[in-house]
Protein backbone atom coordinates (compact mmCIF):
# COMPACT_ATOMS: atom_id res chain seq x y z
CA UNK A 1 0.00 0.00 0.00
CA UNK A 2 1.87 3.11 -1.04
CA UNK A 3 -0.70 4.99 1.31
CA UNK A 4 0.77 3.31 4.10
CA UNK A 5 4.37 3.79 3.07
CA UNK A 6 4.16 7.46 2.64
CA UNK A 7 2.38 7.18 5.89
CA UNK A 8 5.60 5.58 8.37
CA UNK A 9 7.64 7.71 5.74
CA UNK A 10 6.70 11.02 7.51
CA UNK A 11 6.44 9.39 10.78
CA UNK A 12 10.17 9.62 11.15
CA UNK A 13 11.17 9.84 15.40
CA UNK A 14 12.03 6.26 15.35
CA UNK A 15 11.14 4.40 12.75
CA UNK A 16 13.03 0.96 13.15
CA UNK A 17 11.29 0.58 16.44
CA UNK A 18 12.84 -2.36 18.34
CA UNK A 19 11.53 -5.19 20.25
CA UNK A 20 13.40 -4.08 22.95
CA UNK A 21 11.17 -0.40 23.24
CA UNK A 22 8.42 -2.39 22.82
CA UNK A 23 8.76 -5.20 25.26
CA UNK A 24 9.55 -2.53 27.82
CA UNK A 25 6.57 -0.48 26.91
CA UNK A 26 4.82 -3.95 27.29
CA UNK A 27 6.17 -4.41 30.80
CA UNK A 28 5.37 -0.82 32.37
CA UNK A 29 1.74 -1.59 31.17
CA UNK A 30 2.31 -4.83 32.91
CA UNK A 31 2.82 -3.42 36.41
CA UNK A 32 -0.40 -1.11 36.11
CA UNK A 33 -2.97 -4.09 35.31
CA UNK A 34 -3.54 -4.96 39.33
CA UNK A 35 -4.69 -8.27 37.70
CA UNK A 36 -1.10 -9.46 36.19
CA UNK A 37 0.40 -8.02 39.66
CA UNK A 38 -1.12 -10.33 41.91
CA UNK A 39 -0.75 -13.02 39.59
CA UNK A 40 2.81 -12.89 39.83
CA UNK A 41 3.61 -15.69 36.94
CA UNK A 42 6.86 -14.55 35.09
CA UNK A 43 5.31 -16.04 31.61
CA UNK A 44 2.77 -13.61 30.52
CA UNK A 45 3.04 -13.14 26.97
CA UNK A 46 2.82 -9.38 24.72
CA UNK A 47 -0.57 -10.17 23.96
CA UNK A 48 -1.78 -11.42 26.95
CA UNK A 49 -1.03 -8.21 29.25
CA UNK A 50 -2.77 -6.74 26.32
CA UNK A 51 -5.91 -8.39 26.30
CA UNK A 52 -5.78 -7.86 29.80
CA UNK A 53 -5.30 -3.96 29.21
CA UNK A 54 -8.26 -4.13 27.09
CA UNK A 55 -10.00 -5.55 29.22
CA UNK A 56 -9.48 -3.06 32.49
CA UNK A 57 -9.97 -0.42 30.69
CA UNK A 58 -13.59 -1.65 29.56
CA UNK A 59 -14.14 -2.51 33.04
CA UNK A 60 -12.54 1.14 33.62
CA UNK A 61 -14.74 2.59 31.43
CA UNK A 62 -17.90 0.65 32.93
CA UNK A 63 -17.55 1.47 36.29
CA UNK A 64 -17.04 5.44 35.42
CA UNK A 65 -20.28 5.15 33.82
CA UNK A 66 -21.55 3.79 36.82
CA UNK A 67 -20.51 5.98 39.08
CA UNK A 68 -22.51 8.91 36.59
CA UNK A 69 -25.03 7.35 37.01
CA UNK A 70 -25.22 7.47 41.09
CA UNK A 71 -24.17 11.49 40.76
CA UNK A 72 -26.47 12.39 38.51
CA UNK A 73 -29.39 10.28 40.80
CA UNK A 74 -27.55 12.27 43.63
CA UNK A 75 -27.22 15.63 41.78
CA UNK A 76 -31.32 15.27 40.59
CA UNK A 77 -32.92 16.45 43.65
CA UNK A 78 -31.76 20.29 43.57
CA UNK A 79 -31.81 21.02 47.50
CA UNK A 80 -30.14 18.87 48.78
CA UNK A 81 -27.77 18.55 46.13
CA UNK A 82 -27.07 22.68 46.71
CA UNK A 83 -26.06 21.72 50.44
CA UNK A 84 -24.47 18.91 49.91
CA UNK A 85 -22.10 20.01 47.86
CA UNK A 86 -21.27 23.80 49.31
CA UNK A 87 -20.80 21.04 52.31
CA UNK A 88 -18.09 19.05 50.59
CA UNK A 89 -16.48 22.04 49.02
CA UNK A 90 -16.06 23.17 52.72
CA UNK A 91 -15.21 19.67 54.01
CA UNK A 92 -12.27 19.56 51.47
CA UNK A 93 -10.45 22.81 52.25
CA UNK B 1 28.80 37.37 18.64
CA UNK B 2 27.90 34.67 20.16
CA UNK B 3 31.51 34.87 21.73
CA UNK B 4 31.05 38.36 22.96
CA UNK B 5 27.62 37.18 24.59
CA UNK B 6 29.57 34.15 25.91
CA UNK B 7 32.32 36.34 27.24
CA UNK B 8 30.00 38.81 29.04
CA UNK B 9 27.35 36.93 30.01
CA UNK B 10 28.93 33.45 31.77
CA UNK B 11 25.50 32.86 33.23
CA UNK B 12 23.61 32.31 30.25
CA UNK B 13 25.70 30.00 28.64
CA UNK B 14 25.61 27.69 31.91
CA UNK B 15 22.08 28.76 31.75
CA UNK B 16 21.37 27.07 28.06
CA UNK B 17 24.05 24.42 29.03
CA UNK B 18 21.28 23.74 31.92
CA UNK B 19 18.65 24.45 29.44
CA UNK B 20 19.63 21.40 27.44
CA UNK B 21 20.15 18.95 30.13
CA UNK B 22 16.67 19.99 31.61
CA UNK B 23 15.26 18.97 28.15
CA UNK B 24 17.16 15.77 27.92
CA UNK B 25 16.17 15.09 31.82
CA UNK B 26 12.63 15.99 31.23
CA UNK B 27 11.54 13.75 28.70
CA UNK B 28 12.71 10.84 31.03
CA UNK B 29 11.36 12.28 33.84
CA UNK B 30 8.00 12.88 31.97
CA UNK B 31 6.93 9.07 31.84
CA UNK B 32 7.62 8.82 35.51
CA UNK B 33 6.21 12.57 36.63
CA UNK B 34 3.24 11.84 34.50
CA UNK B 35 2.08 8.15 36.66
CA UNK B 36 3.57 9.96 39.87
CA UNK B 37 1.17 12.80 38.69
CA UNK B 38 -2.13 10.63 38.56
CA UNK B 39 -1.68 8.74 42.17
CA UNK B 40 -1.28 12.18 43.76
CA UNK B 41 -3.94 12.68 46.71
CA UNK B 42 -3.01 16.79 45.10
CA UNK B 43 -4.17 16.07 41.97
CA UNK B 44 -7.17 14.62 42.98
CA UNK B 45 -8.13 17.32 44.83
CA UNK B 46 -7.73 19.66 41.90
CA UNK B 47 -9.72 16.96 39.95
CA UNK B 48 -12.91 16.68 42.47
CA UNK B 49 -12.93 20.23 42.96
CA UNK B 50 -13.23 20.89 39.29
CA UNK B 51 -15.29 18.18 38.71
CA UNK B 52 -17.47 19.51 41.27
CA UNK B 53 -17.50 22.49 39.52
CA UNK B 54 -18.82 21.61 36.15
CA UNK B 55 -20.81 19.16 37.63
CA UNK B 56 -22.67 22.07 38.87
CA UNK B 57 -22.90 23.86 35.55
CA UNK B 58 -24.37 20.39 34.34
CA UNK B 59 -26.97 20.67 36.64
CA UNK B 60 -28.18 24.06 36.32
CA UNK B 61 -28.36 23.73 32.47
CA UNK B 62 -31.78 21.63 32.36
CA UNK B 63 -32.32 20.02 29.41
CA UNK B 64 -28.67 18.52 28.99
CA UNK B 65 -26.94 17.88 25.58
CA UNK B 66 -28.38 14.23 24.81
CA UNK B 67 -28.35 11.62 22.07
CA UNK B 68 -31.87 10.91 21.06
CA UNK B 69 -33.46 7.63 22.64
CA UNK B 70 -33.12 4.61 20.27
CA UNK B 71 -36.34 3.07 21.40
CA UNK B 72 -38.31 4.43 24.24
CA UNK B 73 -41.77 3.36 24.79
CA UNK B 74 -42.02 5.28 27.86
CA UNK B 75 -42.58 9.13 27.30
CA UNK B 76 -39.61 11.14 27.83
CA UNK B 77 -39.99 12.22 31.49
CA UNK B 78 -38.67 15.38 33.01
CA UNK B 79 -35.85 13.14 34.29
CA UNK B 80 -34.60 11.15 32.11
CA UNK B 81 -31.71 9.12 33.31
CA UNK B 82 -29.22 7.72 30.58
CA UNK B 83 -28.47 11.00 29.30
CA UNK B 84 -27.93 12.45 32.65
CA UNK B 85 -25.45 10.06 33.13
CA UNK B 86 -24.11 10.33 29.95
CA UNK B 87 -23.74 13.79 30.40
CA UNK B 88 -22.15 13.18 33.88
CA UNK B 89 -19.45 10.95 32.23
CA UNK B 90 -18.53 13.23 29.76
CA UNK B 91 -17.97 16.13 31.90
CA UNK B 92 -15.97 13.79 34.05
CA UNK B 93 -14.19 13.53 30.94
CA UNK B 94 -13.63 16.69 29.51
CA UNK B 95 -12.75 17.93 33.57
CA UNK B 96 -10.21 14.85 33.45
CA UNK B 97 -8.50 15.89 30.20
CA UNK B 98 -8.34 19.39 31.50
CA UNK B 99 -6.07 18.24 34.70
CA UNK B 100 -3.69 16.38 31.83
CA UNK B 101 -2.60 19.98 30.52
CA UNK B 102 -2.84 18.50 26.92
CA UNK B 103 0.55 16.79 27.41
CA UNK B 104 -1.19 13.25 25.79
CA UNK B 105 -3.24 12.77 22.53
CA UNK B 106 -6.26 11.09 24.90
CA UNK B 107 -6.79 14.25 26.41
CA UNK B 108 -6.40 16.55 23.00
CA UNK B 109 -8.71 14.02 21.74
CA UNK B 110 -11.59 14.09 23.96
CA UNK B 111 -11.23 18.25 24.20
CA UNK B 112 -11.63 18.60 20.17
CA UNK B 113 -14.56 15.51 20.03
CA UNK B 114 -16.12 17.40 22.51
CA UNK B 115 -15.88 21.05 20.37
CA UNK B 116 -16.75 18.55 17.41
CA UNK B 117 -19.66 16.67 18.26
CA UNK B 118 -21.20 20.15 19.48
CA UNK B 119 -21.07 21.48 16.19
CA UNK B 120 -21.71 18.71 14.01
CA UNK B 121 -24.95 17.93 16.20
CA UNK B 122 -27.49 19.43 14.11
CA UNK B 123 -26.05 18.36 10.77
CA UNK B 124 -24.65 15.26 10.94
CA UNK B 125 -26.69 13.42 14.23
CA UNK B 126 -26.81 9.88 12.46
CA UNK B 127 -23.32 9.96 12.02
CA UNK B 128 -22.03 11.08 15.07
CA UNK B 129 -24.18 8.71 17.39
CA UNK B 130 -22.82 5.50 14.41
CA UNK B 131 -19.39 6.67 15.18
CA UNK B 132 -19.67 6.71 19.08
CA UNK B 133 -21.72 3.64 19.57
CA UNK B 134 -20.41 1.56 16.47
CA UNK B 135 -16.56 0.76 17.59
CA UNK B 136 -17.71 -3.14 18.01
CA UNK B 137 -18.88 -3.11 14.75
CA UNK B 138 -16.02 -1.27 12.90
CA UNK B 139 -13.40 -3.27 14.75
CA UNK B 140 -15.25 -6.52 13.25
CA UNK B 141 -15.26 -4.90 9.63
CA UNK B 142 -11.28 -4.35 9.54
CA UNK B 143 -10.13 -7.52 10.38
CA UNK B 144 -8.30 -8.08 7.11
CA UNK B 145 -6.77 -5.00 6.90
CA UNK B 146 -3.95 -6.66 9.75
CA UNK B 147 -2.85 -8.64 7.91
CA UNK B 148 -1.63 -6.70 4.89
CA UNK B 149 0.79 -4.68 7.37
CA UNK B 150 3.99 -4.99 7.74
CA UNK B 151 4.79 -8.42 9.88
CA UNK B 152 8.40 -8.00 10.11
CA UNK B 153 9.35 -5.09 12.64
CA UNK B 154 6.45 -4.70 14.66
CA UNK B 155 6.27 -8.31 15.85
CA UNK B 156 3.85 -10.73 16.34
CA UNK B 157 0.17 -10.02 14.48
CA UNK B 158 -1.54 -11.17 17.02
CA UNK B 159 0.11 -8.62 18.84
CA UNK B 160 -0.58 -5.86 16.69
CA UNK B 161 -4.13 -6.54 16.25
CA UNK B 162 -4.42 -6.23 20.11
CA UNK B 163 -2.40 -3.16 19.76
CA UNK B 164 -4.95 -1.76 17.33
CA UNK B 165 -8.03 -2.95 19.27
CA UNK B 166 -6.41 -1.14 22.02
CA UNK B 167 -5.89 2.46 20.07
CA UNK B 168 -9.84 2.15 19.58
CA UNK B 169 -10.38 2.20 23.34
CA UNK B 170 -7.77 4.80 23.77
CA UNK B 171 -9.69 8.26 22.64
CA UNK B 172 -7.86 10.07 19.69
CA UNK B 173 -4.98 6.66 19.35
CA UNK B 174 -6.78 4.83 16.10
CA UNK B 175 -3.71 5.24 13.80
CA UNK B 176 -0.92 6.08 15.74
CA UNK B 177 2.04 3.67 15.85
CA UNK B 178 2.44 0.78 17.98
CA UNK B 179 4.43 2.45 20.93
CA UNK B 180 2.55 6.04 20.74
CA UNK B 181 -0.94 3.72 21.52
CA UNK B 182 1.44 1.66 24.01
CA UNK B 183 2.48 5.03 25.96
CA UNK B 184 -0.82 6.63 25.81
CA UNK B 185 -2.49 4.01 27.25
CA UNK B 186 -0.23 3.51 30.32
CA UNK B 187 -1.09 7.52 30.86
CA UNK B 188 -4.71 6.19 30.21
CA UNK B 189 -5.34 4.11 32.71
CA UNK B 190 -3.37 5.92 35.80
CA UNK B 191 -5.97 9.02 34.44
CA UNK B 192 -8.80 6.56 34.40
CA UNK B 193 -8.14 5.17 37.98
CA UNK B 194 -7.67 8.69 39.59
CA UNK B 195 -11.10 9.72 38.03
CA UNK B 196 -12.98 6.61 39.49
CA UNK B 197 -11.42 7.32 42.93
CA UNK B 198 -12.29 10.58 42.62
CA UNK B 199 -15.86 10.22 41.29
CA UNK B 200 -16.29 7.46 43.74
CA UNK B 201 -15.39 9.70 47.05
CA UNK B 202 -17.50 12.56 45.45
CA UNK B 203 -20.54 10.19 45.12
CA UNK B 204 -19.80 8.57 48.97
CA UNK B 205 -19.10 12.31 50.17
CA UNK B 206 -22.87 13.34 48.43
CA UNK B 207 -24.95 10.36 49.72
CA UNK B 208 -23.00 10.55 52.87
CA UNK B 209 -24.08 14.18 53.60
CA UNK B 210 -27.53 13.98 52.43
CA UNK B 211 -28.47 11.43 54.79
CA UNK B 212 -26.60 13.04 57.77
CA UNK B 213 -25.69 16.05 59.17
CA UNK B 214 -22.10 17.88 58.82
CA UNK B 215 -20.10 14.68 60.08
CA UNK B 216 -17.41 15.92 62.51
CA UNK B 217 -14.05 15.42 60.40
Amino acid sequence: MSSRRSRTRQSGCSRPISDDQINDLVSKLQQLLPEIRDRRSDQVSAANVLQETCNYIRSLHKEADDLSERLSELLASSDTAQAAIIRSLLMQQ
Amino acid sequence: MASTLMISNPVTNSDRSRKKKKKKTQAKDHHDQDHIKWKSEAQQQIYSSKLLQALSQVRLSSPPPSLPPPSSSTSSASVSAPPRGRAVREAADRVLAVAAKGRTRWSRAILTNRLKLKFQKKHKRQRVVATVTGTNRSSLSRKPKVSVLRLKGKGLPAVQKKVRFLGRLVPGCRKQPLPVILEETTDYIAALEMQIRAMTALADRLSGAGSSSAPPS
